[in-house]
């Protein structure tokens, strides 16, 4: 098999797909699915990444794949593991389930918390691009705070979304898992290697994905990977591991760049005024502070 | 054998029996002792079957579509608002044309919350693309659910199958059942085999997005599955009285004195006992009357029903479901296919609500003074 570093040339989500130009979501797939290989089962939510793969006769997909619906995916998976359990046949297979921001921390977080706390073999993903992008970047519980969506407009009186983000992956983390992490097109020897250790263990895993969405977030097609890096360097998007409920940093930022630089490349965070932008530097400084302030320490109980 | 059981047992038996593999199962009264019994079945060794304890009966239906897609014959069981939470996942299942098998106790869905008997949950999804039997005893059960999976995985219908037995009124009976040998189940019900699974060594594409060019030809595909049901039960029903010594009707209705009867009761489930108690009171007395229980509500089985009601002066149709704002589903599905006939309609049992021998005679008697009545049975 020929790779570059160890990143196979192989493709198993292919091209031809109808995502948009830039899509941070559909990079994020691809490489996933390189790091997963042939022996892998795909269970996917509703969303953007299913509708754009699999117009009917077409697909995208070079390993069995399978779409329910919006909120089901971790549940579907749960059937797939117990299903090849049952004839004998689950050994050597990879199984993921992948949901958009919308699907895994909104809709679906019921039928994902249900099949964490069973502990069936597979990896969830959650390809975060921060809102219901596929329906027109409506809000969602993992939207950035002040950020823009057509539900939670810059309006005359409030000003973008008012709320901070899902903490989901600790929420995940708190169910015992052994291995939660995040990760970013940005960074992606390490994402091939989070989804390799994810696929190891033996119970549910949990990545979060960092996904750029230059239609929803009103940014340059051209700056996914831009945004992408900036988000690690901001300090907004850190790349970490909770290894057996130990957090450690993958890449660490001892001299963050401001926020600013970060908001200023998109048209979501357009209205935020001085006052707002300092709001979000603190929100992401907090965020940074609680992971230095667990970072190697044993911090969430492992029951898988 | 015969033994004295629990219909919720006997559902629960024919699973076991069906050799089925996998069941997500979410507990609802009055469907839990189906589950309950499942699990005694798998914790004590006796099924060799996996038990998924999902969180929500949306993830029993969502966990059926990956079990399935393995290749794992598959069961859940479910009731009345736990019946509504897994209401999208029905057409897509059915839409994927995964051989489900879902026992459904029938239970009125709220509000006000109710957990009595009614129709109102499985009757309301009667479009969705199931195979819908309505059953009236214990034994019927059990031969039943064997049935379904017959159905649901015969090569020209594969379409999901739901068995709805009466909440409480059934599920909490204790009858004498015949439980049929394994043996003869499986000379009857082969193993579950599928071409199209989720395998590594074959990758294909389950759920993709239909666009207008597509969707409308699926749905004609689905369309076409049922109506070949029609001739699938009636064969599995013939297969399984071979077989088993037992039959209900053609598979799709069961006629009581209907041989010369000009005035018939037409329900579903276990009103019907009462109806034919009465209909046997009411012939004591010289009186031509007859019942018309219907097993399979989806497919609707018209010429069936066209011929069941071709000596009839008067029939009476009793829904324990209303369409609210409009009647009976049962009442006006009838009148369509009965253009010539005299069709009362009935709203019955709503609730748990009773439906006496009392009831039975006054619509007996409507029929025969033939006052046009649309009727509650209160």
């Amino acid at each position: 098999m020929k790779d570059v570093k160890g990143i196979s040339y192989d493709e198993y989500f292919a091209s031809g797909h109808r995502a948009c130009a830039g899509c941070g979501e559909a990079l994020v797939l691809r490489h996933i699915m390189k790091a997963a290989g042939s022996n892998t089962i795909v269970a996917q939510a509703t969303g953007c990444m299913e509708v754009v793969s699999t117009p009917y006769p077409q697909t995208a997909w070079k390993v069995p794949w399978v779409h329910g619906a919006f909120e089901n995916a971790a549940a579907i998976a749960s059937g797939i593991d117990r299903g090849l359990i049952a004839q004998g046949k689950r050994e050597g297979v990879n199984i993921i389930a992948m949901g958009g921001d919308g699907a895994s921390f909104d809709i679906g977080f019921g039928a994902l918390s249900g099949a964490m706390e069973r502990g069936h073999k597979f990896t969830y993903i959650a390809t975060d691009n921060e809102a219901y992008m596929n329906t027109g970047v409506q809000r969602s519980g993992a939207t950035f705070p002040y950020a823009s969506t057509t539900t939670s407009p810059d309006g005359k009186k409030i000003h973008g979304k008012q709320e901070p983000k899902k903490p989901l992956a600790f929420i995940v983390a708190a169910h015992g898992l052994n291995y939660v992490a995040s990760m970013s097109p940005a960074n992606l020897f390490d994402m091939k290697k989070k989804v390799e250790t994810a696929l190891s263990r033996n119970h549910t895993t949990f990545l979060h994905a960092y996904c750029v969405c230059p239609v929803g977030w009103h940014c340059k097609s051209a700056d996914t990977m831009e945004l992408s890096r900036l988000a690690i360097q901001t300090r907004v998007f850190p790349l970490y591991e909770i290894d057996n409920g130990v957090l450690q940093f993958n890449q660490k930022v001892e001299k963050p760049k401001p926020v600013k630089e970060y908001l200023e490349l998109q048209g979501r965070f357009r209205h935020v005024n001085e006052e707002e932008v300092e709001k979000i530097q603190k929100y992401v400084n907090d965020r940074y502070d609680f992971l230095l302030s667990i970072e190697g320490k044993k911090a969430f109980d492992v029951l898988y | 054998m015969k033994t004295v059981i629990e219909a919720s047992e006997a559902v629960a038996l024919g699973a076991k029996l069906s050799r089925v593999k996998v069941c997500p199962m979410y507990p609802i009264t009055p469907s839990t002792h189906i589950p309950e019994r499942i699990s005694d079945y798998i914790f004590d060794g006796e099924m060799d079957a996996e038990m998924i304890h999902v969180e929500s009966e949306h993830s029993a239906a969502s966990a059926l579509i990956g079990s399935i897609l393995t290749g794992a014959r598959s069961f859940t069981a479910t009731s009345s608002n736990g019946f509504e939470l897994m209401y999208e996942i029905l057409p897509i299942l059915s839409g994927m044309r995964l051989p489900a098998v879902m026992a459904v106790a029938n239970r009125a869905v709220a509000g006000p919350i109710n957990i009595w008997n009614d129709h109102s949950d499985a009757v309301s999804a009667r479009d969705q693309g199931w195979v819908q039997f309505y059953v009236e005893s214990s034994q019927e059960c059990i031969d039943t659910i064997i049935q379904c999976y017959k159905i649901a995985e015969d090569k020209n219908v594969q379409m999901p199958v739901m068995m709805c037995l009466d909440g409480f009124s059934l599920t909490h009976v204790f009858e004498n059942v015949d439980i049929p040998e394994q043996k003869q189940v499986d000379s009857f019900l082969p193993p579950f085999k599928r071409e199209d699974i989720l395998d590594v060594k074959n990758p294909k594409t389950f759920g993709p997005i239909g666009l207008p060019d597509s969707f409308m030809n699926f749905k004609k595909q689905q369309q076409d599955a049922m109506i070949n049901a029609i001739d699938v039960i009636k064969k599995a029903n013939l297969d399984y009285k071979k077989l088993f010594g037992r039959g209900y009707g053609d598979g799709l209705i069961e006629l009581y004195k209907m041989d010369d009867a000009e005035y018939a009761i037409l329900a579903m489930g276990t009103i019907c006992g009462t109806a034919k108690a009465k209909a046997e009171e009411l012939r004591a007395k010289g009186k031509k009357v007859g019942v018309i229980r219907l097993r399979s509500y989806r497919p609707f089985p018209v010429e069936a029903l066209k011929k069941a009601f071709k000596k009839l002066t008067r029939l009476a149709v009793l829904d324990r479901h209303i369409s609210l704002g409009s009647d009976g589903p049962l009442f006006t599905e009838i009148n369509a296919i009965a253009p010539g006939l005299d069709v009362f309609g009935y709203i019955a049992g709503l609730g748990g609500r009773d439906v006496t021998l009392d009831h039975m005679e006054s619509v007996y008697l409507d029929l025969e003074t033939g006052k046009q009545k649309r009727e509650w049975l209160m």
